[in-house]
């Protein structure tokens, strides 16, 4: 039957995977593992089908099943209590993490979990933010089966140490949408009480009404002006304290200049005040705030090494038993066990079992790494094969990877950019205005005391940039948005502006530079015959080991039986096959002495037959695709590579990034951050991009952080952007395309300073009047908003992205 | 034209109304997920036999 399907290979009606290695078919249906078939089963049988028609083959394949003992920590009241957001005598509020949620099939399903487990009453998906809210009645079910049902069906929430850090319900910050509102709904009708004003034909009206008309818009402008301006006042108050001008000081003068002169105007009963402006310019600004506020839900930029380890660890006792203990409560001394996949929590040494610890994460290092009974494991490697026990050395705040975090990198606030192409605007425009506003009172004061008056608050109310504030937040919108739809996420619109500025990019090497998952290998030595290579393959699969996976997968033909099959964990393997002694493995295994082995800092692998030494394999690392055009457009930066590896690549990197690039080898992590930090001491502006959490020091001490990962709903470490995989090909544009946006900011600029200068002409000649004012505030910000939107979906056009 | 009074006073009070409605509808948390509930509704309800959950795993069962 498998035969007869091979030519025409099905794909799995759970999760679409082709069934390649394996078909299973039950129920009239393939599927490619016994995990994604018994998912099919539990569903049909609770009659959840629907699940099925909703999307084609909506699941997550379940080729990697896990022990469901790992969630036993669950039971623990005390971390049930950290995780749950509510409990009463009945029932039990949580909130999960679901990042393999992906498709309208995924809220169908969460949303029907009460089918499957009669103790939850409710679960509610929130599918942007990739969460399910689930209320359950904690004396029908527990935390634990209510997670182990999740797993099972593939949505296996990620509970990580994080969760556990104090209640940080992360609510949506909704201040500036009642702002808008309220600023909104009084812009409305202040513009409704001001429209009399604008025809000639309502004197009669207005003198009738004109002082009733002008208290009510006051009181309407007071919500306005003591909440939803208040933005304004505050950030400005700020920056003087800290004696430096910002965009918001013009703003604030502005504004409070318009408020005070309508009052005015009201009380004395001179005029019909100037509310509608100002209400609306308020309006218009927020809506730069909002827009300017684009967050991406999913995505989180502020991960430390707390969202990467688990929340708690097997811990053996004396007599033997196993206990699962909330990993902050790990003590120096405790014995360990960590399973298949399980991640160390600690710094802990090896007392039993063959290592094989996978760093990818923290270091970069592509292959896992053999360690042997004794030997001390840093936290953050995942192991890899069978279980093992080990015995904690540090604390778990004290390990090698951190200690990065007591860094004083990490406990800064991050200060905001002074020098903002805004903020240097509003400088100059504050200057300008009071020259011009004096020079009016200069020129009005001897003639015309009143008119004086007039032409001063004119001038600054006029040079209020309601228009220059504007353009920023909606290039930086734009531009983010761009970006966005490229897979280039920004943690806020300040990094375009820092990305602008950007001199000197540093790379991390392993995983940013090359490709993780693969690894090109070439074999030197003697010519293998067909045989010799079919024999090699036979032995090599029995092997789990990702090397003997990888030198398999490059063999051609069938495989042979193999006899007496041994592996040795960290050594190699031997096989007999068709009565040949072949051992594969290490230099030292082998038998080759340390001054014959070739090319020790690569990764070898050495082939024998019959004692007779053959040849080696070596794995090189593969560099992403595009690397070669990304490094000769940044040919203009300052380009430097930071690798915790050793430096077998050094030649290779050479003559990719040409001899004055800085290559910088076996760094750690505290390296790098450091090498980040001379760097900017020389007042470079640096931009790195890295992987791992080895890299998250530097990463946070660079001015722009960019982490680069292949599932963007993966850990990333803290950073002020991630960028996916796949664009990576695309960095140098992103780059080039920040820059052109700044250009586009300062176009928008000059449109926005052609109304001041109009403006400020009717100002100084004390021509300014409200109806003035109502019809040049609405024309530069729409303005101004629309050719900011234009020039940049042009400039992204252009730039092809 | 006193009546312009009274007039006001309502279209003001009406429009207070929407915004209380608006800024109750923010602080309710309508506005936080703009997606899920458009694809919740498009769901179809389930057909009788299975609307009550635990007759339908009896039926299903036997």
């Amino acid at each position: 039957m498998e035969a007869a399907l091979q030519t025409n290979v099905q794909t799995c009606y759970h999760c679409g995977d082709s069934c390649e290695d394996e078909l299973i078919v039950a129920h009239d249906k393939a599927f490619c593992c016994a995990g994604c078939k018994t998912v099919y089963e539990l569903l049909e049988e609770n009659n959840l089908c629907t699940y099925y028609n909703l999307e084609e083959a909506p699941g997550t394949t379940g080729k990697k099943p896990l022990a469901e003992a790992r969630f036993a920590y669950l039971d623990d009241a005390g971390v049930e209590a950290q995780l749950i957001s509510f409990k009463d005598d009945n029932i039990c509020k949580i909130t999960f993490y679901t990042p393999q949620m992906h498709c309208s099939s995924c809220i169908w399903l969460l949303e029907n979990l009460f089918k499957l487990n009669p103790g939850v009453s409710e679960s509610t998906v929130n599918f942007l933010r990739k969460e399910v809210s689930l209320t359950y009645f904690h004396h029908k079910t527990t935390l634990r089966e209510v997670v182990t049902l999740l797993a099972r069906i593939g949505y296996e929430p990620e509970i990580t140490l994080a969760n556990t850090d104090g209640k940080k319900t992360s609510k949506p910050n909704r201040t500036i949408i009642y702002k808008l509102g309220i600023a909104g709904f009084c812009f409305g009708n202040v513009m409704l009480l001001a429209f009399p004003d604008y025809l000639a034909f309502t004197g009669d009206l207005q003198r009738t009404f004109g002082s009733f008309f002008g208290y009510l818009s006051f009181v309407l402008s007071i919500p306005v002006f003591f909440y939803s301006a208040r933005g304004f006042f505050t950030s400005a108050l700020e920056g003087i304290k800290q004696r430096m001008v910002n965009i918001d000081l013009p703003i604030a003068t502005g504004l409070l200049a318009l408020f005070i002169t309508s009052i005015y105007q009201v009380v004395t009963a001179t005029g019909p005040g100037y509310f509608d402006s100002f209400t609306g310019l308020v309006f218009f600004m927020l809506i730069g705030k909002y827009f300017q506020q684009k967050t991406y839900d999913t995505l989180s930029f502020d991960r430390d090494y707390t969202s990467y380890f688990p929340v708690s660890v097997t811990v053996l006792q004396e007599s033997g038993e196993e206990e699962a203990v909330a990993v902050r409560n790990l003590k120096v001394g405790n014995r360990i066990r960590i399973r298949n996949q399980e991640l160390i929590p600690a710094d802990a040494m090896l007392l039993r079992g063959t290592a094989t610890i996978d760093y990818s994460f923290v270091s970069g290092e592509s292959e896992p790494v053999e360690k042997v009974v004794g030997e001390v494991i840093y936290a953050g490697g995942r192991q890899v094969g069978e279980s093992i026990e080990l015995e904690v050395v540090k604390e778990v705040s004290q390990g090698y990877l951190t200690q990065l975090w007591n860094d004083s990198v990490f406990s800064k606030n991050e200060t905001q950019s002074v020098n903002t192409y805004a903020n240097v605007a509003g400088k100059w425009f504050i200057i300008v205005t009071l020259i011009v506003a004096a020079g009016s009172l200069v020129y009005w004061v001897p003639r015309d005391m009143e008119m004086a008056m007039r032409a001063f608050t004119s001038v600054l109310i006029i040079a209020c940039p309601c228009a220059l504030s504007l353009a920023t937040p909606f290039v930086h919108g734009h531009t983010l948005r761009v970006f966005g739809k490229n897979k280039f996420y920004l943690k806020n619109t300040a990094v375009v502006e820092t990305l602008a500025k950007i001199d000197t990019v540093v790379f991390d090497k392993t995983g940013t530079l090359t490709e993780p998952s693969a690894a090109e290998l070439s074999y030197n030595g003697k010519a293998l015959t067909a045989e010799q290579q079919r024999s090699i393959k036979s032995v090599l699969s029995h092997s789990t080991h990702p090397l003997s996976q990888r030198i398999f997968q490059s063999l051609q033909g069938e495989t042979f039986p193999v006899d007496n099959f041994q592996e040795f964990a960290g050594k190699g393997l031997v096989g007999e096959v068709n009565g040949n002694i072949i051992r594969i493995g290490s230099a030292a295994y082998i038998g080759i002495s340390a001054g014959d082995a070739k090319d020790t800092l690569k990764t070898t692998v050495y082939v024998s037959f019959n004692g007779i030494v053959l040849g080696y394999y070596t794995f090189f690392n593969v560099y992403r695709q595009g690397l070669k055009d990304i490094l000769t457009d940044l040919s203009d930066k300052k380009i430097a590579v930071l690798s915790g590896d050793n430096n077998h690549e050094q030649a290779r990197l050479e003559e990719l990034l040409g001899k004055e690039a800085a290559l910088n080898f076996n760094q750690s992590p505290v390296q790098k951050l450091e090498y980040i930090q001379q760097l900017k001491n020389q007042h470079h502006q640096v931009m790195m991009v890295g992987d791992g959490l080895n890299d998250a020091g530097a990463l946070r001490q660079s001015d722009a952080g960019i982490a680069l990962t292949n599932s963007i709903t993966n850990f990333s470490p803290s950073c002020d952007a991630i960028l996916d995989a796949t664009a990576f090909d695309r960095l140098s544009k992103f780059l080039s395309f920040s820059k052109t946006t700044m250009k586009i900011i300062l176009a928008t600029f000059a449109v926005s300073l052609v109304y001041n200068v109009i403006g400020l002409t009717l100002a100084v000649q004390g021509l300014f009047s409200p109806i003035v004012s109502a019809i040049l505030m609405p024309i530069s910000s729409l303005s101004v908003i629309i050719f900011a939107t234009l020039s940049v979906k042009v400039a992204a056009k252009r730039a092809g992205l | 034209m006193y009546i312009i009074f009274l007039m006001i006073a309502i279209s003001v009070t009406v429009a207070a109304a929407f915004l209380g409605a608006f800024l109750w509808a923010v602080r309710s948390g309508q506005y936080d997920d703009d997606y899920t509930p458009a694809v919740r509704m498009l769901f179809d309800n389930e057909t009788a036999t299975t609307g009550k959950g635990k007759d339908a795993k009896k039926s299903q069962g036997a």
